[in-house]
């Protein structure tokens, strides 16, 4: 049973690129290993932009969705 | 955890507002992407790394034809032109959110770039350290080469 509890959230709606990485990257700093962290953007380009930044980084992408070109992202810290 | 960090490894070489972004922009993102960063500054480039240098950083509208809203070339050299053509610049981006070049280089500085200034470059253009931001190393072709040999990724802008 994974717990996708939100630890934290982190609006960065209106913000463009790198703007949304480098404070999702900030906000993870912050949290612990295993809690996760949502992140609502704006950004069209940050669907690709996550993507590459969890393959990067590691971290775990729980959930990604788009309604109304709101898109959310569910990260799971893993390290 | 116990896989070795990526590296990237750029060459800043010039200050006008197109180019003094991207060095910004990859840095701070491949740092928070957990690579390791260096910059080096050199020739104009090295202007991003004053103090008060960022604001000197604008847009030559000469030579320039792809501007958002064109002007004509000729308009391009009265004096004043330039700087016109910077504000409006600035303008667009600040109104799609784009941040600015202050802020970036305090992000990628937070995020631990390594930033070296080209030593060569301070001597021509005879500026001291003092003028250029603290957090900064100063250094050579061979500073640059000795990380840039062990980098995934090496950009010359």
């Amino acid at each position: 049973m994974s717990e996708n509890k939100v630890t934290t959230t982190l609006d960065v709606k209106g913000l463009n690129c790198p703007l949304p990485i480098l404070k999702t990257k900030k906000a993870i700093n912050e949290i612990k290993i295993s809690e996760n962290i949502k992140v609502i953007a704006t950004d069209p380009g940050s669907v690709n932009d996550f993507q590459a930044w969890i393959e990067s980084t590691g971290h775990e992408l729980v959930e990604s969705t788009e309604e109304n070109g709101i898109f959310r992202y569910l990260i799971k810290k893993t390290k | 955890m116990s896989e070795k960090k990526k590296k990237i490894a750029i060459i800043a070489s010039k200050a006008n507002l197109a180019d003094a972004y991207p060095p910004f922009i990859l840095a701070s993102t491949a740092a928070a992407m957990d690579y390791e960063v260096s910059i080096f500054f050199t020739f104009f480039g090295l202007n991003l790394l004053k103090k008060k240098g960022l604001k000197k950083v604008k847009i030559t509208p000469v030579g320039e034809t792809a501007m958002p809203k064109p002007i004509p070339q000729i308009v391009g050299i009265i004096p004043g032109m330039t700087d016109i053509a910077t504000t409006m610049m600035k303008n667009w981006m600040k109104k799609a959110n784009v941040v600015s070049l202050e802020e970036l280089r305090e992000l990628s500085i937070e995020a631990g770039v390594k930033m070296i200034a080209c030593q060569m470059t301070m001597d021509v253009m005879k500026v001291k350290k003092e003028e250029l931001i603290d957090e900064i190393e100063v250094g050579g072709a061979a500073t640059f080469l000795q990380f840039a040999s062990e980098a995934d990724i090496t950009l010359y802008i």
